[in-house]
């Protein structure tokens, strides 16, 4: 396949300026410095530039892109991703480098960019197909396959201030969807569809780029959806390209990086310690006993929990919170005082979360601290979470988003 | 590129934007109607204000200018009535106040579209134009009836009307280039916008005739380039006792070619980062 983006030392810097809070120069700002300049020049006096600093986006980013290739982006927040989007769909330009493009991009940043709140459906579908780059023909050739694609056909004629948000991003991403652009350029923005959407979002990328030989660059911070749609990986970090490869080896590799810093919680609250007992730190392990977050559902995962205690209670609790989507999938509490090895100063507790219960999904964990029935102590939320995937199961196919917190292994027969 | 034989590909370069600039201003030209499209249903949609607002702003403007200057101050009219003199005014400037006002804000009301959206910004003040052109029809009706009213049967020479529209237009678009690139780089200096604009009508000749000016003051006054537009719509809607005065006309001219050529020059060079800046 040929190529149709190639980069080369691309790079995109920013002046932080240190010296105004203000987001935005204003002209009377402009005004009284250069006139204090102006006064100190002639008193003589020296005068200390305004503290200014360069920022690098985006620095020596150097890949390749082929027609058809459905790249998906990744890197945490900061690592350059929407900047890298911006000079792709040259919203903004390189400070340094080059980028090569073949064929027309189009750019889907912001779901519903240029939509008018008091325009109607159809007049919103021209405005923005015109904006994206389309032609009135163009246009007028796609308006049924776009009305169609976003369910709105009732409420075509109703100013789009009175859609539901699911409404409106159903639009945005239809008129995008239908551009006739060799590129197509896609931010997170799915996030905001109901799922049965996001998966005909998928599916209709998906189409365009097999089908039509389009080329898709894609953001997102769900793995799922990104290890679904997308066959090729770019992983940026502070600005750089970190790795690049097949979505599984970039994905893995990113998690990886990110595993240590996110296995281990260090409780680095001096304050509102308790006199009784405090946690220092979590960690997850597996049963090897090396820290990790992620785990597929057939593997033990154990919890250890270092804790200092100053003076025992009969009543000491923890309660373990484990939410999901943020709700809670299910409580746990360790009453320390029920262990008669419990004593004064460190030590740990070891809980195991036993191998085929949870479902697939990440878990966040939240730990609250009492005196149980009697004193509230400390509450740490969201410390750490981590995420199960299914493991290859014997008799089972490949399974993906089964609803529930739980998914055990249950036993079952047939009988005449 | 090096190893890239083709010249279908597209090369972003630093400071380098130059090059398909004009191809992309026609590829985006559906654009530009698209953008007036939205902003004349906008207007004129929601609310009965939308046109009642462009009615009355011109009439009452003239029943004030005609009131002050031509019955207190008692002001020469020439061979006009006062009230179609201060018309043949009002259409310009209101049409070059409003043009001027819309423009140098359109980019900071459209943030979100040129920060998500690569499109070439010129199309943003640009298009802002179209509705001043429909409110300045609008305008246009009402000094028809007014000449009606009172009578007054315009010149033959309102042939030329448009050839002064264009002029305003152009002078309108120069400014608006540099303000709304200067709107985008220091956040406050739309507080300026509305003084300048209120400025410029006490200093143009929207309530008196230029001849009231002494005749060695003439030709400087015509620095305000408003000065030849107004004139101009004067000597062709009224044309008997009406001349245009050359040497000021032309300055008039000059400057406004000046201006659109300071304002483009300036959009372009700051065009790049408006999407960092705002």
């Amino acid at each position: 396949m040929p190529i149709v983006i190639k980069t080369d030392n691309l790079g995109k810097k920013y002046i932080i300026s240190h010296q105004s809070q203000e987001r935005y120069t204003a002209l009377r700002d402009v005004i009284t410095s250069n006139t204090k300049k102006v006064v100190k020049s002639i008193t003589g006096k020296y005068s200390i530039l305004p503290a200014k600093e360069e920022f690098w986006a985006l620095r020596n980013v150097e890949f390749e892109v082929s027609q058809g290739d459905r790249i998906g982006i990744i890197g945490r927040n900061g690592a350059g991703k929407s900047t890298l989007l911006k000079l792709l769909s040259r919203i903004t330009e390189p400070s340094e480098g080059k980028v090569a493009i073949r064929g027309r991009v189009s750019s889907l940043l912001e779901v519903g960019t240029g939509f008018h709140p008091e325009l109607t459906g159809r007049e919103n579908i021209y405005l923005n197909g015109a904006i994206l780059g389309m032609g009135k023909h163009e246009i007028k050739k796609k308006f049924d396959e776009i009305v169609d694609f976003a369910e709105i056909e009732k409420f075509l004629d109703t100013p789009v201030k009175r859609y539901s948000s699911g409404m409106y991003v159903r639009l945005a991403f239809a008129v995008a969807a239908h551009l006739e652009s060799e590129i197509l350029v896609v931010d997170e923005v799915l996030a905001v569809g109901d799922s049965q959407f996001q998966k005909k979002c998928l599916g209709k990328m998906d189409s365009v780029s097999s089908k039509d030989g389009r080329t898709v660059l894609f953001v997102s911070h769900n793995m799922g959806i990104i290890r679904n749609l997308c066959n090729k990986g770019i992983l940026l970090d502070k600005g750089k390209v970190n790795f690049q490869g097949s979505m599984e080896e970039t994905i893995s590799t990113y998690e990886y990086e990110n595993q240590n810093i996110l296995s281990i919680w260090k409780n680095s609250k001096d304050t509102d310690k308790s006199e009784f007992f405090d946690i220092e730190a979590v960690t997850l392990l597996d049963e090897k006993g090396s820290s990790k977050r992620e785990f597929f559902n057939s593997e033990n995962i154990i919890m250890k929990i270092d804790l200092m205690v100053k003076e025992i209670h009969s009543k000491m609790l923890i309660l373990l919170f484990f939410t999901k989507h943020g709700e809670t999938a299910f409580t746990y509490p360790i009453f320390l005082a029920s262990k008669d090895s419990l004593k004064k100063g460190r030590q740990s507790v070891f809980l195991e979360i036993e191998k085929f219960l949870l479902n697939e999904g990440t878990y966040f964990i939240t730990i609250d601290n009492s005196l149980h029935c009697i004193q509230g102590l400390t509450r740490y939320e969201n410390i750490l979470n981590f995420e199960i995937r299914f493991d290859k199961m014997e008799g089972m196919p490949a399974l993906e988003n089964v609803p529930g917190y739980f998914f055990p292994l249950l036993n079952w027969r047939l009988e005449e | 590129m090096k190893n890239s034989p083709d010249d279908d590909f597209l090369i972003i370069e630093a400071g380098k934007s130059e090059k398909h600039y004009w191809a992309d201003l026609w590829r985006y030209r559906e654009l530009f109607y698209f953008l007036s499209w939205r902003d004349i249903l906008v207007r004129y949609k929601q609310t009965v204000i939308g046109i009642a607002w462009s009615v009355i702003r011109p009439l009452l403007t003239m029943v004030v200018f005609t009131i002050v200057f031509g019955k207190l101050a008692k002001l020469p009219s020439g061979e006009a009535p006062y009230p179609v003199l201060v018309f043949t005014a009002i259409l310009p400037w209101q049409f070059f106040s409003n043009a001027l006002s819309e423009a140098s804000n359109s980019l900071i009301s459209n943030q979100n579209m040129i920060s998500k959206i690569y499109f070439p910004r010129i199309i943003m003040p640009t298009s802002t134009i179209i509705v001043s052109l429909t409110d300045f029809v609008i305008s246009f009706v009402l000094l028809g009836i007014t000449m009606a009213i009172y009578r007054f049967v315009p010149s033959w020479k309102i042939v030329f009307m448009p050839l002064f529209l264009l002029l305003a237009t152009i002078l309108s678009l120069g400014m608006g280039y540099l303000f709304s690139a200067l709107n985008v780089k220091y956040r406050d200096f739309r507080y300026v916008i509305p003084f300048i604009v209120q400025f410029g009508m006490y200093i143009s000749p929207v309530g008196f005739s230029s001849d009231v000016v002494p005749i060695r003051y003439r030709f400087w006054y015509s620095l305000n380039p408003m000065v030849g537009v107004i004139d101009g719509f004067r000597w062709s809607i009224i044309g008997k006792g009406t001349a245009i005065y050359w040497p000021g006309f032309i300055l008039s001219i000059v400057i406004t070619i000046l201006i659109i050529i300071w304002g483009f020059w300036y959009f372009r060079k700051t065009e790049k980062t408006f999407a960092d800046r705002i």
